[in-house]
């Protein structure tokens, strides 16, 4: 019981400070430039445009580290852009969970 | 109540329930991006008419009008297609006819509407007074892939010409026989051509080249001649920024013997003479531009931004080819409209969540219209304009 509590503990621990990378004003800030800026090419429903579909289902091939870093670096060869002039790697990484349904 | 007196009040009563006969001159469209709504609007007044829901995915939408100027043809990004009647304020018909979609555009006649699809890449074609399907023609590339399809303008009779953003070709549509579409290709014109434009004369089609420096370039009086590249310099070239919104071509601006294009990775727009298209100059900005945009006279081009810069609008003077005034309108300015004659600008500030409009001589706001998320504005002038 004391044991189950104690992972519990950490378990929340570690759901705390993953959220509190990202202040709750900058979420909602990035949910924005998901839906309008991202949205541009991917639409905003993430459905693809220019740009390739965003849904989960199609980034569950990658893992949150490899949408973070293709957030942060772009892809050269296509107009992805790099955006760590604007993004943190927090924030990046925040994105890439929050397009594939691990955060809200 | 006598009864020659109740038979007036019917005869007023009835007459107090049919609308006032009026134009569609000054009327428009704008895009609320998110709630999947247009409003109609009126430039003489700068007032709301009507809210129409129900569009469906509009992020990126865009229109073409009917030759009457009375219905708008929304193309939006779920490949939904809604004819709107902007003097009922009311859908008078939609299709969902493909998975996505980017643009259209409406036959010299008025009597087809093209669609330019993403998802499956291609055009579908429809009789603009039913909205029935008359023609689909896929876009296989000489790669044998399917292709996106961007760039879609009208031709002369009944033909579009469009651009196959994966394959690197141009294509015409003739739908002379509908029933029997000829096409007329045009291959290896570059790397992920991404936006292309015709000039209002209906000679010249340019498409901008995202994979490579340089523009892709037809005469449409002299097609045998095929593509040739133009302006090797136009493009990203080494010290490029990153592009955080692709340039829309369709705002480049003819103003005289001159078009005005938005550079690819920088803070400048280019000036390039029209008929030999060479370069001519080029004017420092502030920040990366997505439409630019001549005043219908050509004395005054708008230029607004891609983020962070999008808060801006600068105003540059033809002649002088000179930044004369930068203004914040709002923030996150997406799109401008002149009205057809040019005496004012409507400028959609989406994060605003507003519509400005600016008078164009003294560059002074002059109303606002409350918006959700607007972006595209189209005033239905267009309707009579070569591709738009």
């Amino acid at each position: 019981m004391r044991f189950s509590t104690t992972l519990a503990l950490i378990g929340m621990g570690i759901a705390a400070s993953a959220a509190a990378e990202v202040p709750s004003a900058r979420q909602d800030q990035l949910r924005d430039i998901v839906a309008q800026d991202c949205g541009s090419c991917h639409g905003m429903t993430r459905k693809g445009g220019l740009g390739s579909p965003l849904l989960p289902e199609v980034l569950a091939a990658y893992t949150a580290e490899g949408v973070t870093e293709t957030i942060l670096e772009g892809r050269p060869g296509t107009p992805m852009p790099p955006w760590k002039t604007m993004l943190s790697r927090d924030e990046a990484s925040w994105i890439a969970r929050y397009l594939m349904g691990e955060v809200k | 109540m006598s009864r020659p007196l109740a038979a007036a009040l019917a005869v007023m009563l009835l007459a107090g329930c049919a609308a006032p006969l009026r134009g569609t001159g000054d009327l428009g469209v704008v895009v609320e991006r998110a709630d999947g709504r247009v409003m109609v609007v009126e430039s003489t007044t700068s007032s709301v008419l009507a809210s129409v829901p129900g569009l469906g995915d509009l992020s990126h939408a865009a229109l073409v009008y009917s030759r009457d100027e009375r219905f708008a043809f929304v193309f939006g990004r779920d490949g939904g297609l809604t004819k709107v009647d902007v003097l009922t304020g009311s859908v008078a018909a939609r299709v969902v006819q493909s998975g996505n979609s980017i643009g259209g555009a409406m036959s010299q006649d008025g009597s087809l509407v093209a669609v330019a699809n993403y998802t499956p890449g291609g055009i579908k074609v429809f009789d603009t007074a039913s909205l029935s399907l008359v023609a689909d023609i896929p876009a296989m590339g000489a790669d044998g892939k399917p292709s996106k399809v961007i760039g879609i303008a009208d031709l002369p009779g009944r033909k579009f010409i469009y651009t196959l953003y994966d394959a690197g070709e141009i294509w015409i549509a003739d739908l002379a026989d509908p029933a029997k579409p000829g096409l007329r290709k045009f291959t290896n014109i570059g790397k992920l051509p991404y936006d292309a434009l015709i000039t209002g004369d209906g000679r010249w089609y340019l498409a901008g080249l995202f994979g490579e420096d340089g523009i892709a370039l037809l005469d449409l009086w002299n097609p045998d001649k095929g593509v040739r590249r133009i302006l090797d310099h136009y493009g990203k070239g080494k010290e490029a920024l990153p592009v955080f919104k692709m340039p829309h071509l369709r705002g480049w601006a003819a103003a005289g013997t001159e078009i005005w294009l938005p550079a690819i990775g920088h803070h400048q727009v280019l000036v390039v003479d029209k008929g030999n298209w060479t370069e001519k100059a080029r004017v420092e900005v502030a920040g990366q531009p997505v439409f630019v945009m001549a005043r219908p006279d050509g004395r005054q081009v708008w230029v607004n931004f891609a983020v962070p810069d999008y808060n801006l609008i600068q105003v540059i003077d033809v002649p002088t080819k000179r930044v004369v005034k930068t203004i914040e309108p709002g923030k996150a300015i997406l799109h401008m409209e002149f009205t057809p004659k040019g005496e004012r600008v409507w400028l959609s500030a989406r994060d605003s969540d507003k519509v400005v409009v600016y008078d164009t001589e003294t560059l002074e706001p002059v109303a606002e219209l409350p918006a959700v998320k607007p972006s595209g504005i189209f005033f239905t002038a267009r309707a009579h304009k070569t591709g738009l």
